[in-house]
């Protein structure tokens, strides 16, 4: 399942690096965080989707304290 | 201006005003206890720069608990600490602050231009009135409507979802999405496209489409895709990025261990090394270039063109030779009359009348022309007199019977064939049809694929822009290609091709690629799917709700203007530009400070400006591009 939502993240290289960090988590298969557009699009499994956005959210706010997701 | 924004600028006010106090003081000589006093003057100066930058301070630590170390925050409170260590507490405040400073002019521009971009594509509509089964209107969301709802719209509202009219007529006004300014008659049976605006009347429609398939909804993905699909300069960037910064760390604590340990002026050099540090930050060129690309893909939108990622512009901006289809890309792809020959003694009306009663009943696309040609001409008529009955003569003509007279409309052979005396035209790029009315020869009907008007300027302009080689691809017959070609200015044809043809003509072309360059194929995006995705770039033309097109091209050209091209090579070639000014200058000057202060000639000040004044600078260039 892939997923868009409105974020906010504060510079393209901190979108770089919340990008990474979450691609590592278990269970995603594709993740964007678009400093342009200001956009975050996670693609993971269908049945754990809601659990893996919470863990990718937690993820990226924990490297970037700026990182929100407007859900 | 954001919330955040405000309240960061606010505090860098605060913390600015009390910098400039505690400079005042320390320069006028008040208070010489304090200040002559390091550990007095640190802790004076720690006021305005933990006011200033705390966040970064504690970005800073999470970073290094994370284990991202290289960061800009990492690399700033490092600097600044460095300076605080060395006595330099003045210059260890004003490195945080003007490091904000930057920051915040990086984000307010940043914001400013992602604003203007957002609202050049603002199609996207917030709402749709649903007309419920008791008669009543609901306002929902556009993602809600279903396929077969029946929906109004009000003049000046969008159009939530592709559908068809039910009801009413209006003007559409479709320039955010085409770039046209003039507006579009929509009426009963219509088919209207979201995201255009209603003019003046009330449409009532039924929804075709739900959102997610609606072009607009389409049309915004592609776009905000268009930044992930790098160029090959975004790469680079990146790719330097990555060894740039780990480099410049590296030769800082070179540049703080190594002299020291020979000269033992490790306050000298520390501090040296710490102007590197402030340096190290590749964010001017992190962000600019692929601002730049964005505003580029911006502009073009602005003109009707979607460019589908950041590498197709900037393939765009070397375009070598363009591969174009004829049929509906150069031409209009319908049949038109172009013009009348009448025989003597005959009027234009006459002709046009006769021909179109005896066409009445077909369906034929010459057909079609004829009588579209005669509502055109004799506007007044009520109706056009029907043929009773046709004998259709195959690949010849057609015999028609009406009103006790016959009517006989083909080409020559059908008219020799009857016995009926002519006047041969002579058109090679035309159809001729000949009409005859009871064995009396009315004269001659010469149909085209007219050229669009502005297919030979649009190559003219292409030709200036530095397109070396031109070349028309078609199926059709040789004599009405090279007129085609003749008319727009076009120097190669290759006429006569199947659709495989096509695309091993093109191959042949890509194989010679020093010669031609990048390679542009323009079709109209229908049939010629399989050569728009083997050129380097494939631009689809007139495309408008074609889901085909937008799929298999690589830039789409929202309405049928050739014309829109030239533009986007010179916005292309702009973007490129932009970003190698950019990349240069930002370059040259970090390269500058660090050997001014490698040797000690440049101080913090100066490795602050490029840093963060470098980055602004670059991002102001960027936005050049909006103003396209």
């Amino acid at each position: 399942m892939k997923k868009k939502y409105k974020c906010e993240i504060d510079c393209a290289n901190c979108a770089a690096k919340v990008e990474d960090a979450i691609r590592k988590i278990d269970g995603v298969t594709d993740v964007r965080v678009n400093f342009m557009t200001q956009k975050f699009t996670l693609e993971a499994d269908d049945d754990r989707f809601d659990e893996i956005l919470k863990e990718a959210v937690k993820t990226g706010k924990k490297i970037e304290p700026d990182f929100s997701v407007e859900m | 201006m954001s919330e955040k924004l405000k309240k960061n600028l606010c505090r860098i006010l605060i913390a600015l005003g009390i910098f400039v106090v505690i400079l005042i003081l320390e320069k006028t000589g008040k208070f010489p206890e304090v200040f002559e006093n390091k550990l007095g003057a640190c802790a004076v100066y720690l006021i305005p720069y933990l006011i200033a930058g705390y966040d970064v301070v504690k970005k800073a630590v999470l970073g290094v608990i994370h284990g991202q170390m290289l960061d800009e925050s990492f690399l700033m409170t490092l600097a600044s600490v460095g300076a605080f260590v060395t006595g330099e507490a003045e210059e260890a405040a004003a490195v945080m602050l003007f490091y904000q400073v930057g920051e915040f002019f990086q984000s307010y521009a940043v914001g400013k231009s992602r604003q203007s971009i957002t609202d050049l594509m603002n199609i996207a509509p917030e709402y749709a009135n649903v007309v419920r089964d008791d008669g009543s209107i609901e306002t929902i969301d556009p993602d809600d409507v279903e396929i077969g709802d029946i929906l109004v719209i009000k003049p000046g509202e969008k159009i939530p979802v592709d559908s068809v009219v039910v009801s009413g007529s209006s003007m559409i006004n479709t320039a955010a999405l085409t770039g046209e300014s003039v507006p579009r008659s929509a009426g009963e049976g219509d088919p209207v496209i979201s995201g255009c605006i209603n003019g003046e009347g009330l449409l009532r429609v039924r929804a075709e489409k739900c959102y997610d398939d609606s072009t607009v909804a389409r049309i915004l993905e592609l776009v905000e895709n268009a930044s992930e699909k790098k160029s090959r300069t975004e790469a680079f960037i990146t790719r330097f990025a990555h060894w740039y910064t780990p480099l410049v760390v590296g030769a800082a604590l070179a540049l703080a261990v190594i002299p020291s340990l020979i000269t033992g002026e490790w306050m000298t050099w520390i501090y040296r090394a710490c102007t590197f540090l402030v340096i190290s930050c590749p964010c001017a060129l992190v962000i600019s270039v692929p601002l730049a690309f964005f505003g580029g893909i911006g502009a073009a939108s602005k003109h009707g063109v979607l460019v589908k990622g950041s590498n197709y512009l900037e393939l765009m901006a070397q375009i070598g030779t363009v591969v174009t289809d004829k049929t509906g890309t150069l031409t209009e792809g319908s049949f038109k009359v172009s013009s009348l020959v009448p025989a003597e003694g005959v009027t234009e009306e006459e002709l046009l009348l006769a021909a179109a009663a005896a066409e009445g009943l077909s369906t034929h696309p010459i057909a079609q022309s004829i009588r579209e040609a005669c509502t055109a001409a004799i506007p007044d008529r009520e109706a056009l007199p029907c043929a009773e009955s046709v004998q259709n003569v195959s690949g010849r003509g057609i015999i028609a019977s009406m009103e006790g007279s016959t009517i006989i409309v083909g080409n020559e052979q059908l008219l020799t064939d009857n016995g009926i005396s002519f006047s041969k035209a002579e058109n090679a790029a035309a159809t001729i049809c000949y009409a005859a009315k009871d064995g009396k020869y009315l004269g001659a009907i010469l149909i085209r694929d007219l050229v669009k008007k502005d297919t030979a300027a649009a190559v003219k302009a292409m030709k200036e822009a530095g397109v070396g080689r031109f070349v028309m691809l078609t199926g059709d017959r040789k004599a009405v290609a090279d007129a085609v070609a003749k008319e727009t200015g076009i120097d190669e044809v290759h006429a006569e091709l199947l659709p495989e043809d096509k695309v091993s003509e093109v191959e042949a072309l890509l194989n010679n690629k020093e010669k031609n360059g990048i390679l542009a194929f323009i079709g109209d995006g229908i049939n010629d799917a399989p050569v728009l995705m083997r050129a380097d770039v494939g631009i689809a033309m007139g495309s408008l709700g074609s889901d085909a097109a937008i799929e298999a091209a690589d830039v789409v050209i929202m309405d049928d203007k050739l014309g829109r091209l030239p533009v986007l090579i010179r916005i292309a070639r702009k973007t490129m530009g932009i970003s190698k000014q950019n990349i240069i200058f930002a370059l040259a000057i970090k390269v500058l400070v660090l050997i001014l202060g490698a040797l000690g000639i440049a101080d913090m000040w100066a490795a602050v400006f490029s840093d963060v004044g470098v980055a602004v600078l670059c991002i102001l260039n960027s936005m050049r591009l909006l103003r396209e």
